[in-house]
């Protein structure tokens, strides 16, 4: 007996959309076996995990604060997968982001006016993008592959972010803190959800997923990019650049890493600090993935992996689990949704080894 | 063989008895029956959707059958696999050959066979003797990029002779061949019916069943409508028998003196291959009238490719001034501004070039109609406007589709060459350059995609084919020119060249013909 793996003749629509599902069912049912292992009771764990956060309107709210990232993210992202262009980095290019929207904020830590939120918002796509200007310019001129470019340069931008807040940026009233001066009030995303911490830019996030819907859908920009990302000859018989387009998703997925990191410091955080994200980009790809590289499906995504983010900081507290936990399930949940969407393309057969022919 | 003829005699090779295929919303095969006898060259005629594949992919093991049976020497058998389907003595020449292109014919040869044994030696000796008793001669030593097309079919041939098969099912052989090499084939497929080896022989090319083969079985929609004695049908009979419908010629052009402007000129271009083993084009010359139809004729792998990319823009010329449209130099251009200047053109392959496989016909007309056809609106898509104008011409070029969004790999072969050929016709383009226009297209949509290129240029459109079907080509073009290894010839007026001469060119032989040249 020997297996064998053979593609589908008929792909199911259908199954395609419910990979999800099935991907989630399976991670909570893996998580079932992981909480046994660990000794712990799995029901409960499962319900801290996942219920216990959200049962709030603060923990509602919290759910809005950590999806807002993510969702930005993520419908960047999606939009250069989809023509088949891999920006690992983002998370580096939130952190550029979130220096150069910090940046602004600081020069204007003792003034106040409407002005600094949007210039800020604007320097923080600026950063971002410039960031990831570096992999788009290595990939068109010299073919590098931006994969390797977007993810190295994500521990560079971590690094930079290290140097600036136990130097130059360091509070000088901070003692010694590795941190910067609290932001001034107008440098702080007003509240949209009173006694919460949801700000504004959960609103801009949502906003920005359906404008990156209709931006895929129904411009000549998002037919250029999924035309590029399904038949690479046929869009340059349809003469689309794919120099421009490359260009194009790679600063635009930078700018939106960048607005959301320029939204974290301006939001939750108040200030910058060494750590502003718990690795909202690189999550985003399990977002964008799991939200079939659809910005409306991206939105749904968004909140689930928010709550594994509020789940596993749940488990820590009640259950006493890990906070590698999150990563965990993060993994499991990426792993089952590869998995399945492998399966609904390809069947494993199991063979007798001398029959094997075509 | 002999013997075995003898006992098998009264059975018939191979036989289907109500053979029925159903996929998702199309039945592709409805009880079909027929018999090959044993040293019978039979035809499986049909229309592109008629079911012809998928009832070859029965017999060959690929797909199952839903209902019906299949017998073997009068024994009723069971074909889960192409294995099973070798085990039993049936060989299957592909339309596209899988072959590895860095390796020797060899090396090859021994992939494909299910016991190639360890003794390469003796396998080498035994390719050498099978192709040279049937006249097909093969270096087992060559790699096979080195092989024109011609040379690779016969890879797959002597492959499948190996095995000494006792049917051979060929599909679309003759596609990619020179006329000379087609003749060369036609003996071998002789040869081994004479000696008892039944062959399947699918094609739509009339002419070549009425001269090869003993009997036809023909499909339409899936069902055996006619079985004929090909030799005693005309190709026109067997036409009309085939779409069951009154059979259009084209209207052949009156040879007139073109006196229209210019439209589109090649001057000295040059250009390094896109793919490793390719060939370079080299020099070429070439000036398209505005109001005529010139072929390109040529055996696949010639350059015809990188001609199409370089002339629609996809690649640039290294001089701006070696692709003139309108007297314009336009070689620096990309595909996008060359068709702003009415040059429309169609891709050879059409899945994945000359269309998006898993987009809806809908986008399909509008990935190279975009612009030229005003489907944007703001840079936004008008998506009303394209849906109605790939709706005209699926209705003009009767493509067969359950409608406008259906993706386009969904459709057979046949029927999205329609589509494609049909989306750029429609754009009323002022140059038009086609790469195999009914490559795989049956007689029917054939005859109207021609009448359409035919009618196009009446109206001033100055049109390239660039064509294997050497037949097509010199039922539409006003003038013939031969790519062979990146060079073009001159081209000549159709009425007074010759098939020998232009075959003689596509086999890369100048002046004067040789005895049993090519």
């Amino acid at each position: 007996m020997a297996l064998k793996i053979e593609a589908r003749r008929q792909i199911s629509t259908r199954m395609l959309y419910l990979t999800p599902f099935i991907a989630v069912g399976a991670t909570v049912v893996a998580g079932f076996f992981l909480f046994l292992a660990l000794g712990v009771d799995p029901l409960d764990s499962l319900y801290y995990f996942f219920v216990s956060p959200v049962e709030t309107l603060n923990g509602l709210a919290e759910l809005g604060v950590k999806a807002a990232p993510l969702i930005m993210i993520a419908v960047g992202l999606a939009l250069g997968y989809r023509a088949n262009i891999w920006n690992i980095g983002a998370e580096g290019q939130l952190t550029v982001g979130a220096v150069c929207g910090g940046a602004v904020a600081l020069a204007f830590w003792n003034d106040e006016g409407i002005y600094i939120l949007p210039l800020m918002a604007f320097a923080g796509i600026l950063g971002g993008a410039a960031y990831a200007a570096i992999p788009a310019f290595l990939k068109t001129r010299f073919n590098v592959n931006e994969i390797l470019t977007s993810l190295m340069l994500t521990y560079v931008a971590t690094l930079f972010l290290a140097v600036l807040v136990f130097g130059p940026l360091k509070d000088p009233e901070g003692y010694n803190f590795p941190q910067s001066r609290m932001f001034s009030d107008s440098a702080i995303l007003p509240i949209i959800l009173e006694e919460t911490r949801l700000h504004l830019g959960f609103l801009v996030a949502l906003a920005i997923a359906v404008a990156g819907w209709v931006l895929l859908s129904r411009s000549i920009i998002g037919f250029q990019i999924r035309t590029l990302g399904s038949a690479p000859a046929a869009a340059r018989y349809a003469g689309f650049d794919r120099t421009r387009l490359t260009w194009f998703c790679l600063l635009l997925t930078g700018g939106l890493a960048g607005l959301a990191g320029t939204f974290e410091v301006a939001g939750p955080i108040g200030q910058l600090v060494p750590n502003i994200s718990p690795g909202y980009g690189f999550t985003a790809i399990i977002v964008a993935f799991l939200g079939r590289l659809h910005p409306l499906g991206i939105i749904a995504s968004g909140f689930l992996m928010a709550l594994s983010y509020l789940g596993g900081e749940n488990a820590q507290i009640t259950v006493g689990l890990p906070q590698a936990v999150t990563g965990v399930f993060q993994g499991l949940l990426l792993f089952f949704l590869l998995a399945s969407d492998f399966l609904v393309r390809y069947r494993v057969r199991s063979v007798k080894p001398l029959a094997e022919g075509v | 063989m002999e013997p075995v003829e003898e006992v098998v005699k009264q059975h018939p090779r191979l036989e289907l008895r109500g053979i029925t295929k159903s996929f998702p919303g199309v039945k592709a095969n409805s009880d079909v029956s027929f018999k090959v006898q044993p040293g019978e060259i039979h035809a499986l005629l049909g229309e592109n959707g008629a079911g012809k594949s998928t009832l070859v992919k029965q017999i060959y093991g690929i797909l199952k059958p839903d209902a019906g049976d299949i017998s073997w020497d009068g024994r009723e058998v069971d074909v889960p696999s192409p294995h099973a389907a070798r085990a039993l003595g049936i060989g299957m020449v592909f339309q596209h050959f899988s072959l590895f292109e860095a390796m020797t014919v060899l090396e090859n040869v021994a992939l494909g066979m299910d016991d190639p044994g360890s003794d390469r030696a003796a396998l080498a000796a035994r390719i050498r003797l099978v192709s040279d008793s049937y006249g097909l001669p093969l270096d087992p030593a060559r790699e096979v990029h080195t092989l024109s097309v011609g040379e690779r079919q016969r890879i797959e041939i002597v492959r499948c002779l190996l095995q000494s098969p006792r049917l051979l099912v060929m599909d679309e052989p003759t596609s990619v061949l020179t006329p000379q090499e087609v003749n060369r084939l036609f003996e071998t497929l002789r040869k081994l019916s004479a000696e008892g080896c039944s062959i399947l022989y699918i094609s739509h090319k009339l002419n070549e069943i009425k001269e090869l083969c003993d009997h036809a079985t023909i499909l339409r929609g899936g069902k055996v409508v006619a079985e004929c004695t090909p030799a005693e049908e005309t190709a026109r009979s067997m036409a009309q028998l085939m779409i069951g419908a009154e059979f259009r010629s084209v209207a052949r052009r009156e040879a007139v003196e073109n006196t229209g402007p210019l439209r589109l000129e090649l001057k000295t271009l040059s250009m390094a291959p896109e793919v490793a083993h390719g060939v370079p084009l080299k020099s070429i010359n070439l000036a398209l009238k505005a109001g005529e139809i010139l072929g390109i004729a040529g055996v696949a792998g010639n350059g015809q490719g990188d001609l199409l990319a370089a002339i629609a823009g996809e690649r640039r010329a290294v001089d701006a001034g070696a692709v003139m449209i309108d007297g314009k130099p336009v070689g620096k251009l990309g595909p996008a501004g060359r068709r702003k200047l009415g040059l429309c053109t169609v891709p050879e392959e059409r899945n994945g070039h000359g269309a998006v496989p898993d987009m809806s016909l809908t986008d399909n007309a509008m990935l190279s109609g975009h612009k030229r056809m005003g489907f944007l609106k703001g840079g936004f898509l008008d998506t009303a406007k394209a849906r109605s104008f790939a709706a005209e011409v699926i209705k003009r070029f009767d493509v067969r589709t359950p409608g406008t969004e259906t993706t386009a790999g969904s459709l057979s072969g046949g029927n999205l060459q329609k589509f494609i050929v049909g989306r750029e016709i429609l754009q009323k383009p002022e140059i038009l350059v086609v790469a195999q226009p009914t490559w795989g297209v049956d007689a029917a949509a054939a005859a109207t995609i021609q009448q359409a290129l035919v009618d196009l240029a009446a109206t001033g459109s100055a049109i390239l084919v660039i064509s294997q079907d050497l037949d097509e080509l010199l039922t539409l073009s006003d003038r013939i020119a031969v790519i062979n290894a990146g060079s073009l010839s001159e081209a000549m007026p159709t009425a007074t060249v010759s098939v020998e001469e232009i075959g003689l060119l596509m086999g890369g032989i100048h002046g004067t013909p040789e005895k049993g040249a090519a």
